[in-house]
């Protein structure tokens, strides 16, 4: 690989570009999808790996190329900078996660509490998930209690394609907001999206172990594994 | 496939710092192989590691061919497997099958 190429890659992931590799293994040629003009067979299968996110290998005119996708970071938004957010931010780090933590109380968002590895943001929740739009790959957690902030996330959410919504609180807490958002005219097949009472249910008491909880249950989904439910 | 490892940052900043790198990188598996295609490895000739292409069977042979590719320029692709000898040599004891491409940073 060349250098200049590597450079290329590197400049698209800070720019939060998807893009593939495309390496002829015969010689180590190497093809940037996008950028690069390719084949239009090879372009294709480069646009599906990218979908997937999942490397793939084609024969093309006789020759094996390795397709090897680069998205940017899967995302999780948090709100509510809480000591389960304190706990969870860490995990989610450790995952590759880009995390934006969301809290308009300024004494709870702060560096101090969360380190510089995050993005702090300290906007309403609905104004700062309109900002930071949800996509196929971001999770979101709402840790607040308060339905105030929680609500108004929990809707952006559930208008968004987030692959992950999760909200705290007990069953009764819950069936509460369930009635709330009913009567925001969300349907019972969007409601059921949210994980509640979040994370798997490994008898977390903890706000570490509730973040542990957490954690694996955004995992589970994202793999789609089975127990990804709660 | 986003590893929280970013290897090719890894890999990016040691040829800043002057070393010679060659990149390692799953490209093929079949059956319990421990990494999946994407996996990558970064090794320097001064013998600096970073990342992984196996649960740790095969990282030293990587490493071997690896310095090669970092004096001839050529990459290799490397087929790992039960059925070749050479994977009772390095020990691929799950049984899986895998191909690993190897290039040099220049």
């Amino acid at each position: 690989m060349k250098a200049s190429f590597l450079a290329r890659i590197q400049a698209a992931k800070a720019a939060a570009e998807p893009v593939a590799i495309l390496t002829r293994l015969s010689d180590g040629a190497q093809l940037l999808y996008p950028q690069d003009e390719a084949p239009a067979e090879l372009a294709e299968a480069a646009k599906a790996a990218l979908a997937a996110d999942k490397a793939a290998n084609l024969t093309v005119e006789g020759a094996e190329w390795f397709i090897q996708p680069q998205n940017p970071p899967l995302r999780l938004i948090v709100v509510g900078a809480v000591h389960v957010a304190q706990a969870l931010v860490p995990l989610a780090v450790g995952q590759g996660f880009a995390v934006t933590v969301v809290d308009p109380r300024r004494a709870f968002a702060t560096e101090e509490r969360f380190g510089a590895a995050v993005t702090l943001n300290g906007e309403w929740p609905d104004d700062a998930m309109a900002e930071l739009r949800p996509d196929t790959r971001t999770a979101v957690v709402t840790l607040t209690h308060d339905p105030k902030l929680d609500d108004p996330a929990l809707e952006k959410a559930l208008s968004s394609p987030a692959f992950y919504i999760g909200a705290l609180g007990s069953r009764r807490t819950h069936a509460k907001r369930v009635a709330r958002l009913q009567e925001a005219g969300f349907g019972e097949d969007a409601i059921a999206r949210i994980a509640a009472p979040v994370g798997l249910d490994i008898g977390a008491v903890t706000a570490p172990e509730i973040a542990l909880s957490i954690m694996a249950q955004i995992v589970a989904r994202r793999r789609g594994a089975s127990l990804g439910g709660s | 496939m986003s590893d929280q490892e970013d290897i090719l940052a890894t890999a990016a900043s040691w040829l800043d710092q002057g070393e010679t790198v060659a990149l390692a990188t799953v490209v093929e598996t079949w059956g319990s192989s421990p990494r999946p295609p994407g996996s990558r490895l970064a090794v320097t000739a001064s013998g600096r590691l970073a990342g992984s292409v196996s649960g740790g069977c095969i990282e030293g042979a990587v490493a071997d061919v690896a310095k090669q590719t970092m004096e001839t320029g050529e990459p290799q692709l490397l087929d790992f497997g039960i059925t070749d000898e050479r994977a009772w040599e390095v020990g691929l004891a799950c049984g899986g099958k895998l191909k690993v491409f190897v290039e040099k940073l220049a």
